[in-house]
């Protein structure tokens, strides 16, 4: 449904010519490609593992990754306007840690809920702020906000906090089932709600085009009128927004809440994007395709899991190497573009 | 008056000199340094020891800032480089020999110019921005430590070795000799040649600097060797001052601290100027601030939030639109009356 649209052109050269014809294609490439490597290591993991080829192998996936979904879902948006937003592990964190102590203190879930959420839109809103109306680098105004998160909440507890409330418990448990032993939990229909909303933002409505036109030529984008700074501003808060609704994902997870939770999901989060095809330069990238990032990640891990004798840290070599893979792919596609 | 507060290395003397103070009033004996066993103890050699990783790390990242760069790595660098180091003498027959520690020294050094050369190639030459590239080394690095040491904390039990991190010569440590010769050796490299001339001309603008007839794409694979190199020195102060090989704890978070010490500094994160002196003081203050964390007696962790809150007023000082918006008005109130 999103292939259909083709975003504002990327490169500074947009006068027409008859070869550009082929240009909406070279933009495609890179979801085309994690498509390809997703099927690919799916059929080597159904081929060599017994019991890989289950359904619940592959919802597992979605399960186990539905928190950095929706923190990859925010930080597309970022890096599709060129930015990057380095807080999203902290605001986890201190959104774990926030509903842990509130909720054991007893306060109602029906607060507590709207209250983590706002605590992590009004710290994406401030360094929103702070990049646009005083030009402060992105990657260092969201450093300040990751020191400030995760100081903050281990200021508020540092130790691991159970979360034992009904409501968080009930949430916790929910599984939509399909069939025997086939299900789904809460987090992964939320999730997936959140990528559908954000594809359709994207692709079909006026914030959305005005992030490709940022992400694409801030300047060009002023001279047009288009509202740069609020659009930019809108980004990082609803990168904070994502995040913090990731942190209530993780709590539904783990039911606890850490002030070390989601350490390094940043690098995750931004690895996920990046294999998705979305071009950290930015102006051009699906939403679409940061999911498929997510389940190469997920998949990766199964794979390691399934293997049984390699150890986790192959997770992170592979990880670095398709990174690599993928910057190189851009790097290629982008040239050709021009 | 004034020209010693627009001096650029005036504010962060000011911090340091205001945090030792405070430290008076929490111990009494700060500033008190002994003789013991012919080496010098006392809180305030304490602050040189511990700074010495990341004064050399803060170097390294300066001379890449200098070119308008980032180095994301030097965590995992470092982690590699004591990672090596330990599984080599772990290996030796006679771990107490010098001239072999010596020559393992070496070999991790080595290993270090070969991932500095890998993120120099990826900015110079593919063309990738350091912040994606460098990043490509930070997630697979530690995964690449970890594929050394196994998986484990290795051990090492060698005189030589712990000689780098917690020895002492002439009754100085030894870990701030290496930085202090480390740090002599960049001024002398870039003040008394023209090398830091070029590397300013860089950071200013790489496509002039090329047109003028420097060559920048050697002098940008240069900045990232360096890096490396100092990022591997430090690991191995780190690792021998532990007497082990920890690829987690190993250089964490070093990156952020290593860029905020060089902020501290008053270099710009856009490049074209840099102050080494302001680097390593911003080092020495980012240490003396988790010391003093500790002999106040609040937790180590809520540095970060005093540090997320420098970061902010830092940046916003930096900034020339915040000052052209908050001191914009009395600059001209005062051309008016004067």
């Amino acid at each position: 449904m999103i292939d259909t649209t083709t975003p504002p052109t990327a490169g500074p050269k947009t006068r027409g010519s008859g070869r550009r014809i082929y240009r909406p294609n070279t933009r495609h490439i890179p979801v085309l490609a994690t498509l390809a490597l997703l099927i690919v290591m799916y059929s080597v993991g159904v081929y060599n593992y017994d019991g890989f080829g289950d359904t619940q192998v592959i919802l597992n996936v979605f399960v186990d990754n539905a928190f950095l979904l929706v923190v990859a879902v925010g930080m597309t948006f970022v890096i599709l306007t060129g930015g990057i937003d380095l807080s999203v592990g902290a605001v986890i964190a201190l959104t774990t840690t926030v509903a842990a102590t509130l909720l054991a203190a007893g306060w109602p879930p029906g607060v507590v809920l709207p209250l983590v959420l706002l605590i992590g839109t009004v710290i994406g809103l401030g360094m929103g702020s702070i990049i646009h109306f005083f030009k402060v680098e992105p990657f260092i105004a969201t450093l300040a906000g990751m020191f400030l998160a995760r100081g903050l909440s281990l200021l508020i507890n540092r130790n691991s906090i159970p979360i034992t409330d009904d409501f968080w418990t009930r949430m916790a448990q929910m599984r939509f089932r399909f069939d025997q032993g086939v299900f789904i939990s809460l987090n992964v229909v939320i999730a997936l709600i959140v990528v559908l909303i954000a594809a359709l933002v994207l692709a079909w409505t006026r914030f959305g085009r005005n992030v490709y036109a940022i992400g694409g030529n801030a300047d060009s984008a002023l001279l047009m009128g288009l509202p740069v700074g609020r659009t930019r501003i809108a980004v990082y808060t609803l990168s904070g927004f994502c995040a913090s609704l990731g942190g209530v994902l993780y709590s539904f997870y783990t039911s606890s809440g850490y002030s070390l939770h989601g350490q390094g999901l940043e690098l995750d989060a931004i690895a996920a994007v990046v294999i998705g095809g979305v071009l950290l330069t930015g102006g051009s990238g699906y939403v679409l395709g940061t999911l498929l990032g997510v389940l190469v990640l997920g998949l990766i891990q199964t794979i390691i899991t399934f293997q049984g004798d390699l150890n986790s840290w192959w997770t992170r070599i592979v990880v670095g190497i398709l990174l690599f893979a993928f910057i190189v792919l851009q790097r290629l596609v982008t040239r050709k573009a021009r | 008056m004034t020209n010693l507060i627009r001096h650029r290395l005036f504010w962060p003397i000011a911090v340091l000199v205001v945090l030792l103070a405070s430290n008076l009033v929490f111990s009494d004996n700060f500033f008190t340094i002994t003789l013991q066993d012919g080496h010098l103890y006392g809180s305030l050699i304490d602050v040189l020891r511990r700074s010495a990783p990341l004064v050399l790390v803060a170097l390294g990242m300066t001379l890449v800032i200098a070119t308008g760069g980032i180095d994301l790595s030097v965590g995992s660098v470092m982690a590699i480089s004591g990672a090596l180091a330990c599984l080599l003498i772990g290996d030796l027959s006679n771990p107490d020999s010098t001239t072999k520690v010596l020559l393992v020294v070496g070999a991790a050094i080595v290993l270090c110019l070969v991932f500095g050369l890998w993120n120099g190639f990826l900015v110079a030459v593919l063309g990738i921005q350091p912040i994606i590239a460098t990043l490509i080394l930070m997630v697979a690095g530690r995964g690449v430590a970890q594929l050394i040491t196994g998986g484990q904390i290795l051990n090492v039990h060698s005189s030589p070795y712990r000689v780098i991190g917690a020895g002492y010569f002439l009754s100085v440590p030894v870990s701030f000799l290496i930085a202090a010769a480390a740090v002599a050796l960049t001024v002398a490299l870039t003040r008394r040649t023209a090398l830091g001339l070029l590397l300013e001309s860089v950071g200013g603008s790489p496509t002039a600097s090329r047109l003028a007839g420097i060559r920048a794409r050697r002098i940008t694979i240069m900045v990232y060797v360096f890096a490396a190199a100092f990022a591997g020195v430090a690991g191995l102060i780190y690792s021998s001052d532990v007497s082990s090989a920890d690829s987690n704890a190993a250089g964490n978070l070093i990156e952020l601290n290593a860029i905020l010490a060089v902020v501290l500094g008053g270099t710009a994160l856009t490049g074209g100027r840099f102050s080494i002196a302001g680097s390593v003081l911003g080092a020495v203050i980012i240490t003396t601030l988790d010391i003093t964390a500790v002999s106040v007696g609040v937790p180590v962790e809520t540095t970060l939030l005093f540090k997320a809150v420098v970061v902010i007023i830092l940046c916003l000082a930096q900034s020339a639109t915040f000052r052209a918006k908050v001191f914009g008005r009395f600059a001209a109130k005062r051309t008016v009356t004067a």
